[in-house]
C-alpha cells in the first residue's frame, strides 16, 4: 500500500511536468525555444509512475518526447528550460535543444532524436551494471513508432539473451508523428514482441499513475534480482499532438474528449480526495505552488546568458 | 622486438589492455569461441572470460548501442564490427549517437570506445565486404580515424585507442592480417594523431595509408632503382587527428606530392589532403597534386577486376615516374 507522501509525490510530479510544459508552449510560441518541442503533456503517468519506482542511481534513456522523464528523474527545471530554449547554462550548454538532454547527476542518458535511440542505450548500460556488479536497473523509454524498428527486435533479443537489467517502457500515444499507429503496426496485441523473447511482457493503462507504477516496480525487482528484462506497454495520449503548432486535424473530437476524461492527474486527485488522505482545497493550493516554482524557473532560465559562438569548437573531442 | 603478425598485433593490444584495465570488455560477432572471422582473437575468450569477451548475435546496431551505453556508464568496451562494409548497418548508432553526445552535452560525456572493424579490398569477398569506408568515418566530426600499416602500429595504436576518452574507429586491413613485422617487447602504447615518415626522399612525397603503405614502399623501390626519383613515403595512420604539420612539411621539402588511398574517388581523403596542401603550400609546388585512387565504380570479387581496381605498387610507380618526369 502507497502512503500518502507517495501518492502526493506522484501527484506533484505530474503537475510539475503538465506546467512545465505549459511554460514550453508559451516560449515556443513566444520564438524562445527553437526547433520543434514535443510536449508530454498526457502522459504524465508514465515517466512519474516509472521514475518513482527507481533508485536515484538507476538509469533512464528517453526520447524526443522526453522533458517529462527529465523532471520525473530529478533535472533542475531551470537547466532544462535553459537548454530547451539554447542557453549556455543548459544541461549541453544550448546546443542539444529540446530532444538531447543529458543529466549525469539523475543517471539520465538523455532525452533522444532518433526513434528507438533509448533502446540500446539502455541495455548497453544495464550490461555495463551487470558487468560492475553495481545492482544498477536501466529503463529505456520510447514510443510506440519503436514497434516496428528492427533496434527494439535487437536490443530485446541482447536483453533477453543476457538476462540484463533492463526495463523496456514503450508509451503508446496512439500515433507516430502524424499516423495512427494502428495503421502501420502488425503483430498485435503489441506485447507479444516481448514476448517472443521470452521477456515478460504486460500492457497496462498508462492515464493511471499507479498502474505504472505497479508494473514497473515489479520490473525493476525482477531485474535487480538478476531475473533479466521486461517489455511494458502502457496505453496514453499526447494533448498536443507531435510537436507544437501541430494542427492535428487526424484526431476529432470524440477521441480527444474520452482521452481527456482519463486525464491521469483528475484521476489520483479524486481518489486522494475520496480517501480522505487531502482536502481538493489544499491540492488547489499545492497546483498553485507548483505553478508558481515552474514559472520562476522559466523566469530564471530567460535570464541566463546566450550561448557564447566563441565555444562552437570545444567539447567535439575530449580537451 | 619480436616478430608477429598483424593479426596477433591485435591480440597481443587488446589483450595488454584488458590486462592492465578491468573495465575493458570486448564484445563482438564471433570473437569469443570461434577467435574471430579473421583469427584476429584467438585467445582473448579463454584468458579473460565469456563475461568480458562476449559473442553477440548478429545485431550490428545493438552491439555498437550497447557499447555506446556501457561506455557513457563505466566501461571502455571495444565493439567488432566484423567487416567495415556493415558500418552502414549501424551508422545511426556511429554517426547520430557515439558522435554527436560528447558535443551535445557540452562536454559531459566521455566515450572511451573503440570500433575495430576489418576494412579494405584485396580478398576477393565483392563490393559487399571489401569496401575501404574510412573516408565515411573521417566526414563525422566528433570520432576519431586511424588505420595501421604495420603490427607494431596495430599494437600500439589500438592500446592508444583503448585508452583515449573519445571513440575510435580503428580500421585493420583486412590483407594484412597475415603480415609480419617487429613489435616492440613489454608494453607498447602509440600516440594517436601523428604521420610516419617511413622512407625519407628528396623528389616526391607519397602519401598512403594502411595497404596502399607497403604498396607505395615497394614503388617508392622501384622509382629509386628504375627512374633515379626519390620518394618519400608517410604513412597517415591517422586521419581524425590528421597529422597535418608532417604531412606539410614532407610536401614543402619535396615540392611534389602524389596521395594513394584505397578507397572510391570521389570525396576520398585524398581530396580532403589535396585541399589542405593547397591551400597551405601551393607556392610550394612544382607540380599539380596527383591522387591515385580506386575507381568510383563498386568493387568486384574476381581477381583480375578487383586488382585493375584497386591502386597496385605498379601503377603507383607508373603515375608516379610519368607525372614527375
Amino acid at each position: 500500500m502507497l502512503t500518502k507522501d507517495k501518492l502526493l509525490e506522484f501527484y506533484r510530479g505530474m503537475v510539475t511536468i503538465r506546467a512545465f510544459e505549459e511554460e514550453v508552449r508559451k516560449m515556443h510560441n513566444a520564438g524562445l525555444a527553437p526547433g520543434l518541442v514535443h510536449l508530454y503533456s498526457g502522459q504524465e503517468a508514465v515517466g512519474v509512475g516509472a521514475c518513482a519506482a527507481l533508485n536515484s542511481d538507476d538509469y533512464i534513456a528517453s526520447h524526443h518526447r522526453g522533458h517529462g522523464h527529465c523532471i520525473a528523474k530529478g533535472s533542475e527545471l531551470d537547466r532544462l528550460f535553459a537548454e530547451i530554449i539554447g542557453r549556455r547554462s543548459g544541461y549541453g550548454m544550448g546546443r542539444g535543444g529540446s530532444m538531447h538532454i543529458y543529466d549525469p547527476a539523475t543517471f539520465n542518458l538523455g532525452t533522444n532524436g532518433i526513434v528507438g535511440g533509448s533502446v540500446p542505450l539502455a541495455t548497453g548500460a544495464a550490461l555495463s551494471a551487470k558487468l560492475r556488479g553495481t545492482g544498477q536497473v536501466a529503463v529505456s523509454f520510447f514510443g510506440d513508432g519503436v514497434l516496428n524498428q528492427g533496434i527494439l527486435f535487437e536490443s530485446l533479443n541482447m536483453a533477453a539473451l543476457w538476462s540484463l537489467p533492463v526495463v523496456f517502457v514503450c508509451e503508446n500515444n496512439g500515433y507516430g508523428e502524424f499516423t495512427e499507429i494502428d495503421d502501420v503496426t502488425a503483430g498485435r496485441p503489441y506485447a507479444k514482441r516481448g514476448e517472443a523473447f521470452d521477456i515478460p511482457s504486460e500492457k497496462a493503462d498508462g492515464m493511471d499513475v499507479l498502474a505504472v507504477h505497479e508494473a514497473v516496480s515489479k520490473a525493476v525487482t525482477r531485474a535487480r534480482n538478476g531475473d533479466g528484462p521486461s517489455f511494458l506497454i502502457f496505453d496514453t495520449y499526447r494533448y498536443s499532438g507531435h510537436h507544437v503548432g501541430d494542427k492535428q486535424e487526424y484526431k476529432d473530437d470524440e477521441e480527444r474528449e474520452l482521452w481527456l476524461s482519463r486525464d491521469p492527474i483528475p484521476k489520483l486527485a479524486d481518489m486522494l480526495v475520496a480517501g480522505k488522505k487531502i482536502k481538493q482545497a489544499e491540492l488547489d493550493e499545492l497546483d498553485a505552488k507548483i505553478k508558481v516554482t515552474v514559472i520562476a524557473a522559466a523566469n530564471q532560465a530567460k535570464k541566463m546568458p546566450e550561448p557564447d559562438a566563441d565555444d562552437l569548437a570545444r567539447h567535439i573531442y575530449a580537451a | 622486438m619480436a616478430e608477429l603478425t598483424y593479426r596477433e598485433a591485435v591480440i597481443e593490444g587488446i589483450a595488454q589492455e584488458m590486462r592492465r584495465d578491468e573495465k575493458v570488455v570486448f564484445l563482438g560477432e564471433d570473437i569469443g569461441k570461434a577467435g574471430g572471422v579473421f583469427k584476429a582473437t584467438v585467445g582473448l575468450w579463454d584468458e579473460f572470460g565469456d563475461l568480458r569477451v562476449r559473442d553477440t548475435p548478429i545485431s550490428e546496431q545493438a552491439i555498437l548501442g550497447a557499447a555506446m551505453g556501457a561506455a557513457m556508464t563505466g566501461l571502455r568496451p571495444i565493439a567488432e564490427i566484423m567487416f567495415s562494409d556493415f558500418l552502414a548497418v549501424c551508422w545511426d548508432i556511429v554517426t547520430n549517437q557515439i558522435a554527436k553526445s560528447r558535443y551535445m552535452t557540452g562536454g559531459q560525456v566521455d566515450l572511451p570506445l573503440v570500433i575495430r572493424t576489418a576494412n579494405g579490398g584485396g580478398a576477393r569477398f565483392g563490393a559487399q565486404h571489401s569496401q575501404s569506408v574510412e573516408n565515411w568515418a573521417m566526414m563525422i566530426p566528433g570520432i576519431k580515424v586511424v588505420a595501421p600499416s604495420t603490427p607494431a602500429d596495430v599494437k600500439g595504436l589500438l592500446a592508444a585507442a583503448i585508452r583515449d576518452p573519445d571513440p575510435v574507429i580503428f580500421f585493420e586491413q583486412k590483407s594484412l592480417y597475415a603480415t609480419k613485422g617487429e613489435v616492440p617487447d613489454g608494453e607498447h602504447v602509440d600516440e594517436i594523431g601523428k604521420a610516419k615518415v617511413v622512407r625519407e626522399g628528396d623528389d616526391v612525397t607519397i602519401l598512403a595509408l594502411a595497404l596502399m603503405v607497403p604498396r607505395a614502399l615497394e614503388a617508392a623501390e622501384r622509382l629509386q632503382a628504375e627512374a633515379g626519383i626519390s620518394a618519400s613515403v608517410v604513412d597517415i595512420r591517422s586521419l581524425v587527428p590528421l597529422d597535418t604539420q608532417t604531412i606539410l612539411s614532407q610536401v614543402k621539402k619535396t615540392a611534389r606530392v602524389v596521395t594513394v588511398e584505397e578507397n572510391p574517388r570521389l570525396c576520398g581523403w585524398g581530396a580532403e589532403i589535396a585541399s589542405i596542401i593547397a591551400e597551405e603550400c601551393f607556392y610550394d609546388l612544382d607540380m599539380p597534386i596527383v591522387r591515385i585512387t580506386t575507381p568510383h565504380i563498386p568493387l568486384s570479387s574476381a581477381d583480375e577486376l578487383e586488382d585493375a581496381m584497386i591502386p597496385s605498387a605498379d601503377r603507383i610507380f607508373e603515375t608516379v615516374r610519368q607525372e614527375v618526369d
